[in-house]
């Protein structure tokens, strides 16, 4: 039924032959390997540095605040903000020429041809889906610290002498990873075979094995529905093997940590040096985010906007207008999806945690919502379109809407779980004693005292939808248009003011979305100080 | 003895694993208070756990519950009638004092205005006339104490259990709450059960102290 199948089953003999000579294969499964194993080990390296050094101070507070924003900026727009600004057009080199004519100094007055994005090693990819990781990381380490009684055990190791990084390492980590284990493994294999935002970063001669396979697919030819359906399996394989690695790399970390429990060493010196680095990195990863977004806004406006200039000559609402009837249209068919996937997802995840919660056995039910995670999307989503077409259901707005489903619903999960199981359940018992029924503590007590983090994760869920690209694409037959899939499809075009324009809309949603679940709590609970807003 | 007034324990005995950790047999009457002594971690708050009916599932029990002479040992918590309170206040942070108070009481057909004129009044028991409308997070931990205990109170329960109820409190304010305590307790004639490590707690309580395995303590030695 599924094209991951269909090689195996027999009818495309040929398939694996075709694909073991195209000789993009290496290039292409290397690009996979690299970029998913650098971008999870260094966003991780990043959010751990980021708890280790700085949590407790005031500055993390403002870090915190930063999560939310950059959480809702899609995986697209993201992407294509980061081509704004290093491209070889982009602002840095604008601005790196003006500043040389107005110091007198020679340069070439037009684009440098070296390559800074869609380079052949995967670079500008890994910088993004680093920029991209970072914030949800930060948000599940949030979730995870609070459990792990890490202020305390930081207390304990910081007055025994230990530096913040190693007594982190020895203290916290050993009990906090396990907590953060299956959104890591959702990093990682997301990192792999992400396709928007590999067509938007990385290379394109050979593309990365994802691209390649969703190139494949839309062609006709059986060889090449073949050749997506083996090159799916090599993709599955290898983000499954990849898992084993990132576990085989836990092992050997536990054992290092183990060893160096009875060392004695403090590691003092490493905090220094870690800090420095760490701010350099945050400020120029998120600096550049930042100024994308901007070059995005300033793009979508810009008149007459030559290079080398570092800003238009001549601003002009034109191309507004002129999208005006494309984008209403996206943003219409990109709320109604979101909303369709969220709202029934956030439902189900209270529902399953609930009945958690009153100890029925849910345990298995849970374990698979939280696959779709783990597999990548560009291995199944062809048999679920398969699926969707034997059924005669293909390319409907609840088709689609379903898929989104499917992988909102693991991000929410994700996010509501801690919160609602840290949940201080003496407050149902005392409820109780005073004779209130399980649903009206559920309604009136539980739901009320964690109104804040089920917003949070709806707006997580709504993220989410928002940022699909594939599903959307593929389930929708290519008839129903996003934000996402219009902002992607741009890319290729080079219309930087269209680009801009999409791609402003499409993260303005999300932010909306994540102001409001940040603002209804502190609006509702105005006169309750304990529940305002997130700590 | 089991047609009768008062909260009485019929061999309530409860393991873990084979561990024997409490076994009590016991007869608290109206406006009594029993307290249970024991050390940290000895169980106390498991007793109280199966008293109230959130025992988990992990401890096993024996033995019989009633309250006034009915058999509650198999009733959901909500249906007991028994109160509890807890050494935090666990007042509701969603909820102004008088929202935490009104969820409290059982509906039983007043009008807005009588339910209102209850909690006032009940406030003013307590000597915090004008916190109505205050979150429970601006209180002091005394208030908070307070508007805990007549929470419980209003909740018309037939017996409350104290779960070292005044330890998070500093001594002054530990002796006026106590006081307070078994001022509106006695009142109410409510049988009392209290576990606590204070030999000062159990002297103001006055009634009999005893062990987790049911034998009686002489506090006036120690």
């Amino acid at each position: 039924m599924s094209p991951v199948l269909r090689p195996i089953s027999g009818q495309d003999q040929g398939a694996f032959m075709s694909l073991w000579s195209w000789n993009g294969l290496w290039p292409a499964i290397r690009l996979s390997l690299v970029t998913g194993l650098a971008a999870t080990l260094i966003g991780l390296a990043m959010t751990t540095a980021l708890f280790a050094l700085f949590q407790g101070h005031r500055i993390f507070r403002v870090f915190l605040r930063l999560v939310a924003p950059f959480l809702a900026v899609p995986h697209a727009t993201a992407a294509l903000a980061l081509t704004f600004i290093l491209a070889p057009s982009g602002w840095i080199m604008r601005g790196v020429v003006t500043l040389f004519n107005a110091l007198g100094i020679p340069i070439s007055q037009t684009p440098p041809d070296f390559i800074t994005i869609n380079d052949p090693g995967g670079l500008a990819l890994i910088f993004g889906l680093v920029i991209k990781e970072v914030p949800f990381l930060v948000l599940m380490c949030v979730a995870a610290w609070a459990q792990c009684d890490a202020p305390r055990r930081r207390l304990v190791a910081s007055a025994l002498g230990y530096g913040r990084i190693t007594g982190f390492w020895l203290t916290i980590w050993p009990v906090l990873y396990p907590q953060l284990r299956l959104p890591i493994f959702a990093v990682l294999a997301y990192s792999m075979t992400t396709v928007d935002m590999a067509m938007i970063l990385g290379p394109s001669l050979p593309p990365s094995l994802a691209v390649q396979i969703s190139k494949w697919i839309t062609l006709p030819e059986p060889l090449y529905q073949g050749m997506a359906a083996a090159a799916a399996v090599v993709q599955l394989t290898l983000v499954a093997a990849t898992l084993l690695v990132w576990r085989f790399l836990e092992l050997m970390g536990r054992a290092i940590s183990r060893a160096q429990f009875q060392s004695g060493i403090r590691g003092l010196s490493l905090d220094g040096p870690i800090k420095f680095f760490g701010l350099v990195f945050g400020l120029v990863g998120f600096g550049v985010l930042i100024f994308g977004l901007l070059a995005l806004g300033i793009w979508s406006i810009a008149g007459l906007w030559p290079y080398p200039d570092v800003l238009p000559q001549t601003y002009t609402p034109r191309v507004w207008a002129e999208a005006q009837s494309g984008v209403i249209k996206a943003t219409q068919n990109t709320v109604i999806l979101a909303l369709l996937s969220t709202v029934p997802a956030v439902f189900l995840v209270l529902a399953v945690l609930q009945s958690e919660f009153l100890g029925k056995r849910t345990y298995r039910i849970q374990r698979i919502i939280y696959v779709p995670l783990l597999v990548p999307q560009i291995t199944f989503l062809p048999g679920l379109y398969q699926l969707t077409l034997t059924a005669g259901i293909s390319g409907q707005t609840l088709t689609v809407a379903f898929a989104h489903f499917i992988f909102v619903l693991p991000y929410v999960a994700l996010t509501m779980g801690p919160a609602f199981r840290a949940w201080d359940i003496r407050y149902a018992m005392v409820a109780s004693a005073m004779g209130a029924s399980r649903k009206k503590i559920f309604w009136q007590v539980r739901l009320p005292m964690l109104l804040c983090p089920i917003l949070i994760s709806s707006a997580v869920g709504i993220a989410t939808s928002v940022a699909q690209f594939l599903p959307s694409q593929l389930i929708g037959a290519g008839r129903i248009e996003t934000l996402t899939t219009e902002a992607v499809a741009l890319t290729s075009g080079g219309n930087r003011r269209l680009i801009g324009t999409y791609g402003l809309v499409q993260s303005l949603f999300p932010a909306i979305v994540f102001g409001l679940a940040l603002w209804v709590p502190t609006l509702t609970y105005r006169n309750r100080r304990t529940l305002r807003a997130p700590k | 003895m089991k047609i009768t007034d008062g909260l009485v324990l019929d061999h309530l005995t409860i393991f873990k694993g084979a561990k024997r950790l409490v076994a009590l047999s016991a007869h608290v009457k109206k406006g009594e208070v029993l307290t249970l002594m024991a050390p940290s971690g000895a169980g106390k708050s498991t007793a109280l756990a199966a008293i109230v009916g959130a025992l988990d599932p992990f401890f096993r029990q024996h033995g019989k519950i009633f309250l006034d002479g009915q058999d509650i040992t198999d009733l959901p918590i909500h249906e007991r009638h028994v109160g509890i309170l807890l050494q935090d206040d666990l007042l509701f942070p969603h909820m102004s004092v008088a929202a935490n108070l009104a969820f409290a009481m059982p509906n039983s057909g007043q009008s807005k205005g009588e339910r209102h004129r209850l909690i006032e009044q009940t406030l003013e028991e307590v000597d915090m006339p004008l916190h109505a409308n205050a979150d429970p997070a601006t209180l002091s931990g005394g208030e908070r104490a307070r508007v805990a205990l007549v929470r419980c109170l209003l909740a018309e329960p037939k017996a409350l259990l104290l779960d070292e109820p005044f330890s998070a409190l500093d001594q002054d304010l530990r002796a006026t709450l106590r006081l307070k305590v078994f001022e509106l307790t006695k009142a109410r004639a409510l049988p009392v059960i209290m576990v606590t490590h204070e030999h000062a707690d159990a002297l103001a309580a006055g009634g009999e102290v005893i062990s987790l395995m049911g034998q009686a303590l002489d506090i006036s030695k120690t």
